[in-house]
């Protein structure tokens, strides 16, 4: 395991005199999912629940439910009829076809399922209605408890502009910033220096970042200024300016907060987001590395502010952006239950569903804030069905041939709603769950997480595990040196899976030769009386060549009992393990040293692909003769990519922008694929003429299917 | 002009450039090759090889040995690495553990006395095949090997002769023959010499065929009357890009190089193409492991580390809810075998069917299912004699037969008709019920029709025979059942719920019997494995007969 070095401020945050008392209780909640409050069963809240969602949140919803004794419904749509989440149910109740417009999103239907189940109350879980005010007021409509906040809050807190005004209303930090004419540079001078450096400068009507300046003194701002206002002009034919204060470094830490309906408000600590890519959150933690206990407190209680400035009851989050100076921003506030909701779980006790049930059915809250702790550190790793070599994840589909996880390993918690057999289907988010470890430091459960993604067998969909395992793993993140743009920055040219330094090379080398072996040896192993005696070959020396990339190695091989001393490269690695070859998993012991690999692949003819520190890495292995004579042998023309175009994921044909006999510019856009709610243009890489095109819009294609052919 | 003429025509160019005049050779018969590297001989030399024979018997054997090692000499082995084709010794080498192939006929010379043929330079020691015995995996094999460095792996008398040595002991051993194709075809100097090695061998292969497991490999060309005797041994292999097999050859595209005639796509003759010599000797390798070395000896049982209780819990979602919508019978197949690993027989051909060699707790089956995603599974010419080859051998050397079954029926069509669907349909229907092997069979949806009585169904033997709950056993679909049965009705839908509610479930055979259990999908892996352990003292004889009259 690679050394965690915390940061000074992180150790003192840990071992500070205020949470010592709490280290105590931290031991405790080992192993399992622990919550630290009891369940009080005298306390009556709903006889029966219908969750409106889908998947791993509806399960998670469901645990609770059955901890609280109340009943649980699930809606699902006619592909999700034999999911996780309808079998976990005591009923289910088909909501329509497989487009979410139809079915999770289909509120008559829903009403419907209501109505016939007798569901007091509604658990909307995240994404689909949970935020959905029009779904409220119907639930309220028929007397049916929508378990989230009040439809106002909702409606407040939904419309981004209203959302700031209030938030500034009620004295939270909001970013500072004009927008309007300005006339001169002085006067530009003037308000930057007023929101104080840095300023961001850009023209109003510019979207995105577009002509986006950054000033840091009064000199860069005239600069910015002069060219901003010019564009503006000659752009846009429009001279209103932005000025906005710039947030360096930015880093998304949120505050979990809980309230209900008599005025109490609770904040439960952040969860540090920062790790994003495309605005998805990836990796979370709780708590975050950056806050020191002054800020914590002031976010905190500038959250506690807004949720009762809106009068909020339910669990919620309040998003912040903190620059690299500690000044925190307001973003937007999330009126739900967040997908990352477990780490605040893990560090605080709290059973954040149970709360809100209790909360929802009228219950005051049971905590005051000095109860709410912070014990130990968890780690959130979004398991995703998406290939993370394609601009960091592109969805993949599939099914789940085989499907395993950690749960053998102590302080690791799966949220997932699938299973072995489960399909990933283009209609939902490509979420397989939720992966939280958990330690009483964050070195702790950074190194339990990186076990239980080397635990974590998946077969059938790419996963983009590899992705994960890099980023918990990366110095960068370990030193907590971290910002919304961490991907781009640390994987400019794209993630590229894990680099392997020599040492790291020729343990996976020797491990494949390991394995290659015993597959080779177990071959002989014929059992039964023969007729033929067989004569297997006595043999504990080989010499192999083993392929791996671009490289060469040459592994001289020795085996007693059921150690392997590989010398590859002229470097012995010494290797020993159960070697039971049905199993997904590998765990060795490689120069003494646990390692587990995984066995994605394998064949007689030496073809192994091993998952080994989170990547898969495709392996020959030959011996020295078979090398020798594969020398001779033609290497096969590979296809020519450029006049082909096939689908980079499994989608749906949005538009197809040429038709046979067109001529496409390099560049130019083909045709548009949406799969999970993304819409991506695929373009031509050549200008060329179009020869045939082999899909139309409306129609459902595979990763690698063949869409476009040029000349 | 025959095509195996060309290749060897084409291929000497390539191998030593030697100007060969092939005017007198132009008139032979197809399918025959000639030795085309007759070379002037130098005389002086071959005096001085007969006069002097200061060499000892010792210093000659060695000579000879030496000889036979390079076959048609270095150049010519050089041509044929360019070509990306191995040797025939290499492919030996590669094929059998090592040190363990003992050669046989490592002296024998043609006899051919023709055309200059009787010059001691146009004599290779071993002639144009390497033969002999050997192990893989410390099982026994014969193998044969034809070397294109000699005459183009031209068939001479002494060179049929070889091969039949061993395939003789091969058969009073009881062990497998492996034949690695590599032959421009006939030796035209030995004329009928040479045709009758041809029939000496496909004799042997007849004769052999049912007893030992008989397997070629096409590395090369295989052209004219050779190709029958790949075509009657159990499986036919070739290697992409560099092997043919082929009848006639038009002309026209002789002259402009060879067409690939895909035998894996179309043909139905090759079981299983792979991408080099290398890899397709691997593969060998590996395939023989399924096979027991003759039909006295029971299927063979490899130790085994995957828990033969092992729960399939996928298997319990894998069949959609609609029972129009496909699934990949594959998936099935390798969740339930032995470490996922399925060896599929004919992957590309006729793919509405599946068949290959797996493992159960360690013990080769023969798994036959028919595959939903493609032609929603339904039995055709084509699926019904794949199948029907499978399980014929399965069924000739001891292998248990495992059957998947979701079948809409027959394929619909004049073409089909025409074609002799009723023929070929009864092919499948034959093999099954002769078979007297342990059968096993999983009807995982659909068996309609008279497709459910040829799926190995319990009234032709099946031993034991489960249905998933997802199965249905009916005469056909609800829809059009319903348009029989009830005819002229007014509310077909109701119709059809009525008969769906009565037959689109397992129970009309579950209770009369003819299928014996309905299990959870999970639990399939371990009812097969705990059903093959009793089965594996099966006792079943078919009446006395001289042979059975199978519809061809």
């Amino acid at each position: 395991m690679a050394a965690h070095s915390l940061s000074p401020s992180l150790n003192r945050l840990l071992f500070a005199g205020k949470y010592a008392s709490l280290h105590s209780r931290c031991c405790a909640v080992h192993s399992r999912v622990q919550y630290s409050t009891v369940y009080n069963p005298s306390e009556k809240t709903f006889d029966k629940i219908l969750i409106a969602n889908r998947g791993e949140i509806a399960c998670r919803v469901m645990k609770t439910c059955k901890k609280m004794g109340i009943q649980t419904v699930a809606v699902h749509s006619e592909v999700d009829s034999s999911a996780v989440h309808v079998k976990m149910a005591d009923e289910a109740v088909c909501v329509g076809p497989a487009p979410t417009n139809k079915s999770y999103l289909n509120m008559d239907a829903i009403m419907d399922a209501i109505r016939a189940t007798g569901a007091q109350a509604v658990h909307p879980g995240y994404g689909f209605l949970s935020e959905n005010k029009e779904f409220a007021k119907r639930l309220a409509a028929e007397g049916v408890t929508f378990i989230g906040p009040d439809t106002q809050a909702i409606q407040a807190m939904g419309d981004k502009i209203e959302s700031k005004l209030i938030a500034k209303a009620a004295k939270v930090n909001t970013i500072p910033g004009f927008d309007g004419v300005v006339k001169t540079a002085e006067e530009a001078v003037k308000i930057a220096q007023d929101i104080g450096y840095p300023v961001m400068i850009k023209a109003s009507a510019g979207g995105g970042g577009k002509g986006m300046r950054i000033a840091w003194n009064d000199e860069e701002t005239r600069e910015g200024f002069r060219f901003s206002s010019q564009e503006a002009a000659s752009s846009f034919g429009d001279d209103r300016l932005l000025i906005e204060k710039y947030i360096d470094n930015p880093r998304h830490i949120e505050i979990q907060v809980l309230a209900d309906k008599h005025g109490n408000a609770l904040w439960l600590n952040e969860r540090e987001c920062s790790i994003q890519r495309r605005n998805q959150k990836v990796v979370e933690e709780a708590p975050s590395t950056f806050l020191d206990p002054v800020t914590r407190q002031a976010m905190g209680e500038q959250a506690v502010q807004l949720a009762r400035a809106v009068q909020y009851s339910s669990a919620g989050t309040v998003e912040f952006l903190v620059d690299s100076k500690k000044n925190f921003y307001f973003l937007e506030m999330n009126t739900r239950l967040q997908v990352e909701h477990p780490i605040t779980e893990c560090i605080t006790g709290l059973d954040l569903v149970e709360q809100m049930i209790r909360v929802a059915k009228g219950y005051q809250l049971q905590h005051k804030q000095q109860d709410i702790p912070i014990n130990g550190w968890a780690i959130e790793t979004r398991v995703y069905a998406e290939d993370p070599y394609k601009s960091f994840g592109l969805p993949s589909i599939g099914w789940l041939s085989q499907y395993q996880e950690p749960l053998n390993l102590s302080n690791v918690r799966v949220d997932s709603g699938i299973q072995e057999g489960s399909d990933i289907s283009i209609y939902y988010d490509p979420m397989i769950s939720k992966l939280v470890t958990y330690g009483a430091t964050r070195g702790e459960a950074l190194a339990r997480m990186e076990e239980a993604l080397d635990n974590y067998v998946i077969r059938g969909v790419t996963h983009n595990i590899p992705l994960l395992r890099e980023i918990i793993t990366h110095p960068r993140f370990i030193s907590g040196d971290i910002n919304t743009n961490f991907l781009p920055e640390v994987y400019p040219e794209g993630f590229k899976g894990h680099q392997l330094e020599e040492d790291k090379r020729r343990e996976l080398v020797a491990s494949a030769v390991a394995l290659h072996i015993t597959a080779q040896l177990r071959s002989q192993k014929v059992l039964g009386n023969l007729r033929v005696s067989s004569t297997p070959v006595e043999c504990n020396h080989w010499e192999l060549c083993v392929e791996l990339g671009e490289r060469r190695h040459v592994a001289d091989v020795t085996k007693s009992g059921n150690i392997y001393t590989v010398e590859v490269d002229g470097n012995k690695v010494e290797i020993s393990g159960e070697w039971n070859l049905a199993s997904p998993l590998l765990p060795l012991r490689i120069n003494g040293k646990h390692r587990m690999l995984q066995c994605l692949s394998r064949d007689i003819s030496g073809k192994i692909v091993l998952q080994y520190l989170g990547t898969s890495f495709k392996l020959r292995v030959l011996s020295k003769l078979a090398a020798e004579l594969n020398s001779y042998m033609p290497e096969k023309v590979a296809e020519d990519t450029s006049s082909i175009l096939r689908s980079p994921m499994p989608g749906t044909v949005v538009a197809v922008s040429v038709k046979p006999g067109d001529t496409v510019a390099e560049g130019q856009e083909i045709c548009v694929i949406e799969a999970m709610k993304m819409q991506n243009s695929l373009t031509a890489v050549k200008q060329a003429k179009v020869k045939s095109v082999h899909c139309k819009p409306g129609e459902t294609v595979g990763e690698g299917d063949l869409l476009i052919e040029l000349e | 002009m025959m095509a195996a003429f060309r290749l060897a025509h084409g291929s000497c160019g390539l191998i030593n450039g030697l100007r060969i005049s092939f005017r007198t050779l132009s008139q032979v018969k197809h399918g025959a090759v000639a030795a085309s590297s007759v070379r002037q001989t130098n005389l002086q030399r071959a005096c001085r090889w007969y006069s002097v024979s200061h060499l000892s018997v010792k210093e000659r054997i060695d000579k000879k040995r030496k000889a036979a090692l390079v076959g048609g000499g270095q150049n010519r082995i050089d041509a044929q690495h360019k070509r990306g084709k191995l040797t025939a010794r290499e492919r030996v080498e590669l094929l059998l553990d090592p040190d363990s192939f003992v050669e046989s006929d490592m002296f024998v010379e043609h006899s051919c006395s023709d055309f200059g043929m009787e010059q001691d330079s146009n004599k290779f020691p071993g002639d144009s095949v390497v033969t002999g015995r050997g192990r893989i995996n410390g099982r026994l094999v014969y193998v044969f090997s034809q070397d294109f460095t000699v005459f183009g792996g031209s068939l001479s008398g002494a060179h049929a002769q070889k091969i039949c040595k061993i395939m003789d002991q091969a058969m009073m051993v009881g062990a497998p023959v492996i034949g690695l194709n590599d032959s421009g075809g006939a030796r035209i100097q030995e004329g009928v010499e040479s045709l009758a090695g041809y029939a000496d061998i496909f004799l042997r292969n007849v004769m052999a065929s049912g007893v030992v497991p008989q397997i070629s490999l096409i590395m090369g060309p295989c052209a004219g009357g050779a190709v029958y005797s790949p075509a009657l041994t159990d499986f036919t292999f070739m290697v992409k890009d560099t092997s043919y097999l082929y009848m006639f050859k038009d002309y026209k595209i002789l002259s402009s190089g060879y067409e690939k005639v895909s035998h894996v796509l179309f043909s139905g003759v090759a079981h299983h193409a792979f991408e080099n010599d290398v890899e397709a000797l691997l593969n060998l390798r590996e395939f023989f492991n399924f096979l027991p070395l003759s039909n006295q000896d029971p299927a063979p049982i490899r130790e085994c580390h995957d828990d033969s209780d092992r729960l399939v819990p996928s298997l319990d979602t894998i069949v959609p809810l609609e029972s129009t919508k496909a699934y990949d019978m594959l998936n099935i197949i390798q969740a339930v075998v032995d470490e996922r690993e399925f060896f599929e027989i004919m992957p590309n051909y006729a793919k509405n069917i599946v068949v290959g060699f797996a493992r159960m707790n360690g013990r080769t089956v023969g798994i036959v299912g028919n595959q939903p995603k493609v032609a929603s599974g339904c039995l055709d010419i084509n699926s019904s004699v794949k199948g029907a080859r499978f399980v014929r051998f399965c069924d000739a050397f001891n292998i248990p037969i495992i059957t998947f079954v979701d079948v809409p029926g027959f394929l619909p069509g004049t073409a089909q008709e025409y074609g002799g669907i009723i023929r070929h349909g009864a092919k499948l229907l034959f093999a099954f019920a002769e078979a007297t092997v342990p059968k096993i069979t999983i009807i995982t949806r659909k068996a309609y029709g008279g497709a459910y009585d040829v799926m190995s169904s319990k009234h032709l033997r099946g031993d034991v025979n489960y249905a998933w709950p997802t199965a249905e056993v009916a005469v056909m679909g609800a829809k059009g059942a319903v348009q029989i049965i009830f005819r002229g009705k007014e509310n077909q839908a109701e119709a059809e719920a009525e008969y769906v509610e009565k037959f689109a479930n397992p129970f009309p055979a579950a209770v009369r019997g003819f299928v014996d259990d309905i299990i959870e999908p999970s639990t399939t892996r371990r009812r097969i494995c705990r059903d093959l352990e009793v089965l594996a003292s099966k006792k079943q004889v078919n009446p006395w007969k001289k042979h059975a009259n199978i519809p061809l």
